[in-house]
């Protein structure tokens, strides 16, 4: 395994495109946010106390059980390129936070790319794990696993009060933020979403698009998280977000219904010409590759397209990318030479599996 | 209304900024809206911004700048010990220094934990190693405000048997 098959491979854990209620929760994050005690949080830190943080994690990470749990290989931002710090944020590995703003930032990957330690992120360790489906618990399991396993050989800053200590109050308490990645087509044609993304915000739940804080919902695909993280258990927090993100799905499943039943030409129509689009266009911006791939996702979600995975959707998602185009191209591109090549990945891609 | 800039395409950007209290308003097209960049400053905008707006409105933060009325732990204003992090950096980062920083500014957080979650006590997990010698200080801490009692009164044998206790567990703490 090197550094170079996280950059260049498209495919990653999460983008498997199975997992419970995979038709509707495209993956599962969750992430633990953890700091040493005795040493300043990555803001106030000097270079050689970051280094020392990085070593002292990843020497942790080579516990024998540990090694039971996940491989990891240390990759160093200092290491790697601007565009493949680009990659691994665009299949979500690494935040955009670590890529471009850590100092001595670094992220301990496993193999599978299901769990992510990023080191000198804006706290000294941000444990993360990436599932595809619905799977909050076993993405908690997994994370507070890993989180005892380093604490056997950590010191980390806790306090009885406020719980573990964050470089953010926003963070603080129980350092969790869980979150799922939800495609609601339905819920945006048939013009429901406004009213339900209003209402989450008023039971402690957030809502953001694909790539995080700031980011736009891109291909009516929303990522819904917990806000609060001090004051409540674990357990109350994920099933918080479990049963907001459960009654989402239902209502998804209900306009896809309704849909299916009541304007089934006019939903053929839609899919069936984004599918057209894809596979014929020469000239596809990001935006409009999110839209289609989102119209073709949900006719395979619906029975409607046949014989496309729909994790080729998930892969192209992420290869469609700025940051992917460009190292898959070997050089920097512009624009209008990236469109050109989204449009032929998609093509060449959605055709070798129709055939 | 015509753009504010070029005076010839209609102003269909309304912009009003607010600074220290004092308005400003922009009526402007979306041609010269991109060329002057005027959204550029609303980029980087994140949620630590957020968080330095909502101390700035602190009472505990106006108080410290006041001063002379307020008792005296209000008047000093906030410096962590340990990573000399001001009241100043950290509403302008949204960010602490080092761990100890929450035990310089201990209740004066209250507030502003209230306001994001609603709470300000931890719930849940606990560490498991470091956590467990938490546990058994809290308790050695209640043993030996007992054992003192013990002894003023001179119930001298629950006071031996307290002491055990006590020595049982400064092993214990010794020992991990």
């Amino acid at each position: 395994m090197s550094q170079q098959s996280f950059t260049q491979n498209p495919w990653s854990y999460w983008m498997k495109g199975d997992g419970p209620d995979s038709d509707i929760v495209v993956s599962t994050r969750l992430r633990i946010a953890r700091n040493l005690s005795q040493l300043p949080f990555p803001l106030l830190a000097t270079d050689s106390q970051a280094e020392e943080v990085v070593r002292k994690v990843s020497a942790a990470a080579k516990d024998e059980a540990m090694k039971n749990l996940a491989d990891f290989e240390l990759i160093t931002m200092e290491q790697i390129s601007p565009l493949e710090k680009r990659v691994l944020v665009e299949k979500h590995l690494v935040s955009p936070n670590l890529a471009e703003e850590s100092r001595k930032g670094a992220v301990l990957l496993n193999r599978e790319e299901s769990i992510s330690i990023m080191i000198n992120e804006e706290d000294h360790i941000r444990i993360q794990v990436l599932l595809p489906g619905f799977q909050l618990n076993e993405a908690w399991e997994t994370g507070s696993k890993l989180d005892d396993l380093f604490e056997k050989h950590l010191n980390y800053a806790f306090d009885e009060k406020r719980g573990y200590l964050t470089s953010c109050p926003t963070n603080v308490g129980t350092g969790i933020r869980a979150s799922v990645m939800l495609h609601l087509p339905a819920l945006v044609i048939t013009q429901q979403i406004n009213r339900i993304l209003q209402a989450i915000n008023q039971v402690g739940l957030v809502v953001r698009g694909l790539y995080g804080e700031g980011s736009e919902a891109l291909g009516n695909l929303f990522q819904l998280s917990n806000q609060v993280t001090l004051g409540l258990a674990e357990s109350d927090i994920l099933a918080n977000l479990y049963s907001v993100a459960r009654q989402i799905i239902e209502q998804e499943r209900v306009a896809r219904r309704y849909l299916h039943e009541h304007s089934r030409t006019a939903l053929e129509d839609r899919i069936y010409r984004s599918y057209g689009i894809l596979l014929y266009a020469r000239n596809v911006e990001s935006k409009e590759a999110a839209q289609r791939l989102s119209d073709v996702r949900l006719g395979i979600d619906l029975g409607i397209i046949k014989g496309i995975p729909s994790n080729i959707i998930n892969e192209l998602l992420v290869m469609t990318q700025p940051g992917f185009l460009q190292h898959h191209a070997g050089q920097k591109l512009t624009p209008e030479q990236r469109d050109e090549r989204r449009a032929r990945l998609i093509r060449e891609r959605l055709s070798t599996v129709t055939n | 209304m015509n753009c504010e800039e070029c005076g010839k395409r209609p102003a269909t950007l309304h912009l009003t900024k607010i600074v220290n209290g004092e308005k400003t308003e922009y009526h402007i097209c979306e041609q010269c809206a991109k060329e002057a960049d005027v959204f550029g400053g609303f980029s980087n905008f994140s949620i630590n911004n957020l968080l330095s707006g909502l101390l700035n409105f602190d009472p505990m933060l106006k108080k410290e700048g006041a001063g002379a009325k307020d008792s005296q732990a209000n008047q000093k204003p906030f410096r962590c010990e340990t990573c000399g992090l001001t009241y100043a950096q950290f509403s302008k980062s949204g960010k602490f220094g080092c761990s100890d920083c929450y035990k310089f500014l201990g209740d004066r957080l209250d507030p502003l934990l209230r306001r994001i979650h609603g709470n300000i006590q931890h719930l849940g997990k606990v560490p498991e190693r470091t956590g467990g010698q938490l546990k058994i200080r809290k308790e050695l801490d209640q043993l030996k405000e007992a054992l003192r009692k013990y002894v003023v009164s001179e119930e001298f044998e629950k006071a031996a048997e307290i002491r055990d206790r006590i020595r049982a567990l400064e092993q214990r703490i010794a020992q991990s």
